[in-house]
């Protein structure tokens, strides 16, 4: 098995303007954020972001490297709304493609098996079909002649998800109570990056984890990355909870662009261990 | 201990909510009293009902709101992508939150103004479009106002009747808008044309206060409009079991 270990900043290299990257996990649940980080370091712009948007959606607004958002919701759970997202939409400064939850899984399952839509009802009459003009339907070819919506795939160049634990190869395991959409992103995914809490050695992976946990094979991963508390702020159970402390002072970074300033250069200035430092330091 | 409260009465509408559903999915999505409701609606008339513990697990005891975590009887397992098969194959009653309810029952959760750039961007459409087509969706509102209750929404996240009736076929078959649940009052879509009805007031509420703080014309106004009906003694123990911290003051006052 190839040793596909590499570091943020390696995966950073990778990404060029204007790609379109998925980032896994759900609102303010798992989120790949060492990586997010590594991002708002890197001259990166211009990105369409798709993802279970939470505080990775608002950080990328914050520092202007959105042009398009892919999106059923933005939100911090705890904090039902994320300011730093709310702020982009309102000035307009993002292009938004939003979907309903259900249309935005089959978009990435349909990515993920090469196939250029699925058939759904869900999104059909509602505004989902005004306010995203370039969405077709087609009618069942059978019997009951439904129209539904042809959800169109979406085809990532870069996925990026973190995850409990993985081996030096890419087999990754997640051991929270929710897989989240994490192998779709993989799967539709041309290059594909996990990072994870602890690499171990294959034989260990079922130390802590039942088989089905094992949700993604090394046959879709390109890179694995080492990120102890990676998902900061976010929750990464059951190795760590929500940091709703620092959550709150993500939002309130919101509140004027001096508050962001400060929070940028207190934060995300420096490496990704000095972000680490900074938060254990208060 | 006092009798009951406003908040109480709000929760056995949003048990009430439930009666008749049998063994499907009962899935309050927002507020803490939604959440009280179904688990009173489990303990008493629905008793087959199936829960989450309000993420991955299924749970088949009565977990408390707000209190110390119980053991959970773990009876299944049902993370988000799995849910999405019980809520398109129809097994789900869903209530969800609303920033806009429109007369005719379209709601908006997506953003206030104009889509291209909203004075105010909300949470987005999340699962809207896809449960109001699919499964039996009821709303919880702990705020009534006009601000909510609108003559049109400006966001069609959540399909009302009307739209669904309009669209034909299946959406029309299978979009069941039930009830609205709020402070004041319960609406359901039974008024001409799928148009809001004012179905029960909950008790101390006046029809003037519900018609002051609703933006559109209610259906029903002119009959006898029933009380929401109070918890019984029982019902109470077991709601003070579900909400011991009182939690469900705090979301409605009265």
């Amino acid at each position: 098995m190839a040793d596909k270990r590499t570091t943020e900043d390696e995966i950073v290299a990778e990404l060029r303007d204007g790609m379109t990257i998925g980032i896994g996990g759900w609102a303010s649940r798992r989120k790949p954020m060492s990586v997010v980080r590594a991002i708002l370091r890197s001259p990166v712009r211009d990105l369409t972001v798709v993802s279970w948007g939470g505080p990775d959606v608002g950080l990328l607004c914050a520092a202007g490297k959105v042009k398009k958002l892919v999106y059923a919701f933005v939100s911090l759970d705890s904090i039902p709304l994320d300011p730093h997202f709310r702020l982009a939409r309102q000035r307009g400064s993002i292009e938004a493609m939003e979907l309903d939850e259900g249309m935005f899984y089959w978009g990435l399952y349909a990515a993920a098996l090469r196939l250029p839509f699925l058939p759904n009802r869900a999104g059909m009459a509602s505004d989902v079909m005004r306010v995203n003009p370039g969405l077709r339907t087609v009618r069942s070819p059978y019997e009951d002649a439904e129209e539904l919506v042809a959800v169109p795939a979406i085809n990532l160049d870069v996925a990026i998800v973190h995850m409990n634990r993985a081996d030096i190869a890419g087999n990754a395991q997640y051991l929270g109570p929710d897989p989240y959409f994490d192998d779709l992103f993989v799967k539709a995914a041309k290059r594909r990056f996990v990072t994870c809490e602890r690499i171990v050695e294959t034989r260990s992976l079922l130390n802590e984890g039942p088989v089905q946990s094992l949700v993604i094979s090394r046959m879709l991963v390109d890179g694995v990355v080492e990120a102890p508390r990676g998902a900061h702020f976010t929750s990464c159970v059951p190795d760590y909870g929500r940091d709703e402390v620092f959550q709150r002072r993500y939002t309130a970074s919101a509140a004027s662009p001096e508050a962001w300033d400060e929070f940028r250069r207190r934060y995300l200035e420096g490496s990704e261990a000095d972000y680490q430092r900074a938060v254990a330091e208060g | 201990m006092s009798g009951p409260r406003r908040a109480d009465a709000c929760v056995v509408a949003c048990a009430e909510i439930y009666r008749g559903d049998g063994e499907i999915f009962a899935n309050p999505t927002v507020g803490t009293i939604p959440f009280i409701g179904a688990r009173l609606a489990r303990r008493t008339f629905e008793p087959d009902l199936v829960m989450t513990d309000g993420e991955a697990m299924l749970v088949g005891n009565t977990i408390p709101v707000g209190a110390t975590p119980v053991d959970k009887l773990v009876e299944g397992w049902m993370p988000y992508r799995l849910s999405f098969d019980i809520v398109w194959s129809g097994r789900r009653h869903v209530v969800m939150g609303a920033s806009q309810v429109s007369r005719w029952g379209d709601t908006n959760i997506a953003c206030i103004g104009p889509w291209e750039k909203p004075v105010a961007q909300l949470i987005g459409p999340r699962g809207a479009p896809g449960n109001t087509v699919n499964d039996k969706t009821s709303y919880w509102v702990p705020k009534h106002s006009p601000r909510v209750f609108v003559e049109a929404v400006d966001f069609v996240s959540g399909v009302g009747p009307r739209r669904a009736r309009e669209a034909g076929g299946r959406i029309a078959q299978y979009n069941q808008i039930r009830f609205v649940v709020t402070n004041l009052c319960v609406f359901d879509f039974e008024g001409p044309g799928w148009s809001a009805r004012i179905r029960s007031l909950h008790p101390g509420v006046s029809l003037d206060e519900v018609v002051a703080n609703t933006g559109f014309e209610i259906a029903g106004l002119d009959e006898d409009v029933p009380t929401t009906r109070r918890p019984t003694e029982e019902e109470m123990r077991i709601i003070e079991e579900i909400d011991p911290l009182g939690l469900r003051y705090q979301e409605v006052a009265g």
